[in-house]
């Protein structure tokens, strides 16, 4: 088995095949997408291979130490920032195939006019404990 | 007996086991492990004095962690097996235990952990799925925790309006997971209220109450948000809110006005009409008002502002909305609702896809990003 997480970025992922911003859907493609998320999600659990799921707040800002005894110090957000994640998913899966197979089911989520988004997203494998085996 | 009739137990055994002179942090593990022990044994009968047996089964779970604590330590220390005459425990001792549990240098956080199985009696697993946290870092919360409180004691006196905040966290921010937290923190309240004589804290209840009778209709079963414009008002559960109605109009009674009375008092208007049309939202506003002179928050001042937009209309709203600052959580959201009440419904969609990007949660971000969707659609439809 071996973990991989898929990202979802708000901002920072090539344009999408059918893109058109969530506002701008009618209700009911919006509910039909929200369905198909939550149906991904309890699909995977159901075979054993989700581990987590989370979304992220647009909104962040950059931390860093000013030295001891002082307060960190902050900067942005920047609206400028090419890179914006949006949320993730962690699965864990037999094989590399199993889980691109997987990120592309959940990259053709419904979106405007019922069609597939085909969004990008982001899939990379957990740097995972060594192995008993080594030689 | 079902396991919330024993949990019910365990302030008075941890109270026993402290009164004998055991340290809170380990009568509390003591308790703990009696707990999870009568839980798996009573399934076939519970012992005819329950709450004799868990003293019986704590204390001596007690000795046994100290003495292994003790010989780990190569220190002779000898406790009397048996009980001490004179350690009866009293209803003050539930009440000290509470203050112990939401002492003030607990962060809430901690506060709230350290209450849940302390006077609650849950155990660790349970509180650390209803937080959605690992179970070694709930462990590690609630043993920091007593760590903290060590020096405290059951003699000292504490303030209740403390343990009250605790509860009011435990109300409003529980999960998910096995228990169902809104209905352990009325327990709490109930438990509290029988041993404190005060006007809030019976308003706290009639407040826990008025809400909870409404959640079923609050959530669609799928998560989904439903605003109470659209709520099922069949769903309620007439009973609770009748209580809660009964207990606040008694604690208004004593003329002792304070914060969680008068957001009690804002809930039973909204549970007194039968239809969203026949919202008194004029008494709404007047008991806002009675609200922001005991905190006064943005918070407070945003909801007010929704409620002068029903009775006064959305330009008296707006106006309202205007005395709150910018960056307040969900402004975007209460901007959008008055400005589309008021017709501008171009500004409406915007305000609501930014109430969805800035949303705190998930069930809030899909509900703005519908509002916007229908909005978007209701102006595709005019054009």
């Amino acid at each position: 088995m071996a973990k991989y997480l898929l990202l979802k970025h708000y901002r920072g992922a090539p344009a999408p095949v059918n893109d058109v911003p969530m506002d701008k859907w009618t209700p009911d493609e919006i509910e039909e997408h929200i369905q198909f998320m939550t149906d991904f999600a309890a699909r995977l659990e159901s075979t054993g291979e989700f581990i987590d799921g989370q979304a992220v707040s647009p909104d962040g800002v950059w931390v860093r130490s000013d030295g001891e005894g002082r307060p960190p110090v902050t900067d942005g957000p920047f609206a400028e920032t090419k890179d914006l994640i949006a949320g993730w998913m962690v699965i864990d899966v037999d094989s590399y195939e199993r889980a691109l197979e997987l990120a592309g089911e959940l990259s053709a989520a419904p979106g405007a006019g019922g069609k597939p988004i085909h969004e990008w997203l982001e899939l990379r494998p957990f740097l995972a404990a060594p192995p008993t085996v080594a030689e | 007996m079902d396991e919330v009739e024993l949990r019910a137990l365990v302030p008075r055994v941890l109270s026993v086991l402290v009164r004998r002179g055991a340290d809170f942090a380990t009568a509390e593990d003591a308790v703990q492990e009696a707990l999870i022990r009568a839980l798996s044994t009573w399934e076939g009968g519970r012992p005819s004095d329950p709450t004799a047996w868990l003293i019986t089964v704590a204390w001596r779970a007690f000795l046994d962690m100290t003495r292994s604590d003790t010989a780990r330590r190569a220190r002779e220390v000898r406790f009397d097996t048996e009980p001490l005459a004179d350690a009866v425990p009293s209803a003050d001792d539930t009440l000290r235990l509470y203050f112990l549990c939401a002492h003030p240098d607990l962060t809430p956080s901690s506060a709230v952990a350290l209450t849940l199985r302390a006077v609650g009696g849950l155990t660790t697993r349970q509180i650390a799925q209803a937080y959605l946290v690992p179970e070694s870092s709930m462990a590690q919360r609630i043993s920091r925790a007593k760590r903290t409180v060590a020096r405290v004691g059951l003699d000292q006196p504490g303030d209740v309006s403390t343990v009250m905040r605790v509860l009011y966290l435990v109300f409003n921010e529980g999960y998910s997971g096995d228990v169902d937290l809104a209905a352990e923190a009325i327990r709490l309240t109930r438990q509290l209220t029988a041993l404190v004589d005060l006007a809030e804290v019976d308003g706290l209840l009639a407040l826990m109450l008025l809400h909870h009778g409404r959640r079923r209709s609050r959530r669609r079963p799928d998560g989904r948000i439903v605003p109470l414009a659209e709520q099922d008002r069949g769903q309620w559960d007439t009973e609770v809110i009748a209580e809660g109605v009964a207990i606040l109009q008694a604690a208004l009674a004593r003329d002792q006005l304070g914060e969680y009375q008068a957001q009690a008092a804002i809930a039973a208007l909204h549970a007194d009409a039968q239809r969203f049309d026949e919202t008194d939202w004029v008494q709404i506003v007047e008991w806002y008002d009675v609200l922001l002179r005991f905190a006064d928050t943005p918070i407070v001042r945003l909801n007010r502002a929704v409620a002068v937009g029903e009775a006064d209309g959305a330009p008296a709203g707006l106006a309202a909305l205007a005395e709150v600052a910018d960056h307040v959580l969900r402004r975007d959201a209460v901007a959008a609702y008055l400005h589309e009440k008021n017709g501008e419904l171009e500004l409406a969609a915007r305000l609501y896809a930014d109430a969805a990007r800035n949303a705190p949660n998930l069930a809030e971000r899909d509900h703005q990003t519908r509002q916007a969707a229908r909005v978007n659609q209701l102006l595709r439809h005019e054009r």
